[in-house]
């Protein structure tokens, strides 16, 4: 895997070697055929209301991008976010505490529970997966043992955030916060000296630790973004549905990372884009949005989200083979 | 020193002690916990999650990862379920082949993908996790296969054991005979070194002549062999198979009891007592938080703490190790 990485294109300018061309190209294409093959596909007010729903994994799937491009993976984030739509929500049904403060409170919870992960990943020097598998257990019990089987119901001035669109446009709330803070991590990530610091400890922290990163702090911040950005999308979820439950977003890590490595990212750390994890969302999206109109059932979805998962990894890897061949000859 | 060394070489030993404690307390706060018939709902927790452990295991020795395997055994098992449920007349011994070879096919993909097309364990296994499950719902068109249209013999599997006893059942014995034969291949046959090769050091295993790609695509067949017989174990033990139920999430259990085992994600190190060991852990606790009465919600937070505390320990014997 390390001759694909080292791969260098010199022949082809850098940026059109990128696999985020291959994520847009997907989009297209699939965009393309939904809307030629599907008929009512083209409805812009639908098309807006479907992909609101995946927003949750949007925001979840930003702070994975800083996670693995780190070199590490976040499991927990699922969790996260089931976790902290759980207590926002028994903190103001059960105990009483005013909604609106407790909404602006609840990304300082994520930056804790994220913040534990850094910690134990970054002092204790354990993996991440592990890490992350046993918070992501944890987590989600801890909202089970606070809550059980039972849902909070949430005020009503409070639900349906996804249905609230910028004045005058289609545009939902949750997109834009989405959008908004792609492009603020997207400058984190590509434009100031934090980033610079995080692909250097993706590519090889021993080396990074050595040219000065401070590796244990990197570290211990992609984590705690991951979990601010989960308890965002925790917000936008109870508000979407409703109620909050122990079990909202279960199984979510596995299509947020779907997500993350379908836009590019190297899952072994070190290489990824910002651009490429939002486009691979939209992907994601407007696949699963197209099956639906055509009514093939959420069940058989997965399959076709699997299959494109591992195309994705499996073309990108071939063109990669294709352009040293090239620069062989 | 070099006793002391060893011990601290043997990385099951800290699990073995959480297990201990977590024994010796349930059973001062409830006597009722060293029971037969405690005993014996242990055992019956454990024999699924062995089988998928042992496959997930070699993965995780050679330093992959196999996140696929509920998948496999919801596949695996379905098929299974549909072969009895529209010809009975297979029997249930061809009916287990049958569920083994389906769950070695799928595991196949995975093998050739992560060996062959150099796609990264964990991305390649999320893809079929999520594909595997999609083709449950396919080809049972979201019907569940029930109790009745299952042979009885199947479930007398998870009642009777061997000597007519019902301490024991048939499942476990398979469950245990599988480990067995793992435990020997790893141990004694020149494969199952390389298994351990490969994951410690990958480059050296391919210029000490190791067939790395044919070692990983092997063990990830292994693990799919054992998704599927647990897919068979499952249809015998529970009856009922729902296409959504089946394996769902049983991927990370299996990890769970891997990494709580002792077996390290870099690779090269682990052992078959290590995992069983893990199994054992992860089936006392589920069974002592039932005998304690602690409301099953607890149980997530319990796996967590576990999974954590084990780790810890691990890694603080493993510096221990270093400085003597």
């Amino acid at each position: 895997m390390s001759e694909t990485r080292s791969t260098s294109t010199r022949t082809v300018p850098r940026w059109a070697a990128a696999p985020e061309w291959m994520t847009a190209g997907l989009l297209v294409a699939v965009f393309g055929v939904s809307a030629v093959f599907v008929p009512r596909f083209l409805d812009a007010a639908y098309l807006f209301d479907r992909s609101s729903l995946y927003m949750e994994a949007g925001l979840m799937a930003l702070g994975m991008t800083f996670v693995i491009v780190g070199g590490h993976i976040d499991l927990s984030c699922a969790s996260m976010l089931a976790l902290v739509g759980t207590v926002v929500a028994t903190l103001h049904v059960k105990v009483g505490w005013p909604l609106l403060p407790l909404v602006f409170l609840a990304p300082l919870l994520g930056a804790m529970l994220g913040g534990i992960n850094g910690i134990v990943v970054a002092r204790l020097g354990l993996p991440s997966l592990v890490v992350t598998l046993a918070t992501m257990a944890l987590y989600r019990g801890l909202a089970q043992v606070l809550l059980g089987d039972h849902s909070l119901n949430l005020p009503s001035w409070f639900t349906g955030i996804e249905r609230v669109t910028i004045a005058g446009t289609l545009v939902p709330v949750p997109m834009v916060l989405f959008l908004g803070m792609a492009v603020a991590l997207g400058w984190v990530l590509h434009q100031t000296v934090f980033g610079t610091w995080l692909f250097a400890m993706g590519t090889n922290a021993e080396a990074a630790q050595y040219s000065g990163v401070p590796v244990e702090r990197v570290t211990m911040s992609v984590f705690v973004i991951s979990g601010v950005l989960s308890a965002m999308a925790a917000i936008i979820m109870i508000s979407r549905l409703g109620v909050a439950r122990y079990d909202h977003a279960l199984g979510l890590e596995l299509d947020v990372i779907t997500a993350v490595v379908l836009g590019g990212v190297s899952i072994f750390g070190g290489r990824g884009t910002v651009a490429g994890t939002v486009l691979a969302l939209f992907l994601i999206a407007v696949l699963q949005t197209g099956m639906g109109v055509a009514n093939v059932k959420a069940e058989y979805q997965a399959t076709a989200s699997g299959a494109l998962l591992i195309l994705a990894v499996l073309m990108s890897n071939f063109s990669a083979k294709l352009r040293t061949w090239t620069q062989m000859r | 020193m070099s006793e002391r060394i060893r011990l601290a070489q043997m990385r099951e030993l800290p699990t073995l002690g959480l297990w201990v404690v977590i024994c010796v307390v349930t059973g001062v706060a409830q006597p009722k916990f060293f029971s037969a018939s405690v005993f014996h709902s242990i055992l019956l927790w454990m024999p699924l999650l062995l089988v998928v452990a042992m496959g997930e295991m070699m993965v995780i020795l050679t330093r992959g990862v196999d996140v696929s395997v509920g998948s496999m055994m919801g596949l695996a098992g379905m098929v299974v379920g549909i072969a009895l449920r529209d010809h009975p007349g297979i029997g249930i011994y061809w009916a287990t082949v049958l569920g083994m070879a389906v769950g070695a096919a799928l595991g196949a993909v995975n093998g050739v993908l992560v060996a062959y097309g150099n796609v990264p364990a964990i991305v390649a296994t999320l893809g079929t996790l999520g594909a595997y499950r999609g083709l449950v719902h396919i080809i049972s068109r979201g019907v569940q296969v029930d109790e009745y249209n299952l042979p009885r013999e199947l479930g007398r599997w998870s009642i009777d054991g061997p000597f007519g006893q019902t301490l024991v059942p048939w499942v476990v014995i398979f469950a245990v005979a599988a480990a067995v034969v793992t435990g020997l291949f790893l141990r004694f046959t020149r494969t199952g070194r390389d298994i351990y090769a490969v994951g410690g050091n990958r480059e050296a295993a391919r210029l000490r002549g190791i067939g790395v790609s044919r070692v990983t695509f092997l063990v990830y067949v292994l693990s799919g062999l054992g998704s599927g017989l647990a897919g068979v174990l499952y249809a015998s033990r529970f009856g009922t198979i729902n296409p959504a139920a089946i394996g769902s999430g049983f991927e990370l259990i299996a990890i769970s009891a891997v990494v709580v085992g002792g077996v390290s994600v870099f690779g090269g190190s682990g052992t078959v007592g290590g995992v069983v060991v893990g199994c054992v852990l992860l089936g006392t606790i589920s069974t002592a938080l039932t005998v304690l009465n602690v409301a099953e919600a607890w149980q997530g937070t319990m796996y967590g703490v576990v999974i954590l505390v084990a780790v810890i320990l691990d890694k603080w014997m493993g510096e221990e190790l270093q400085l003597t």
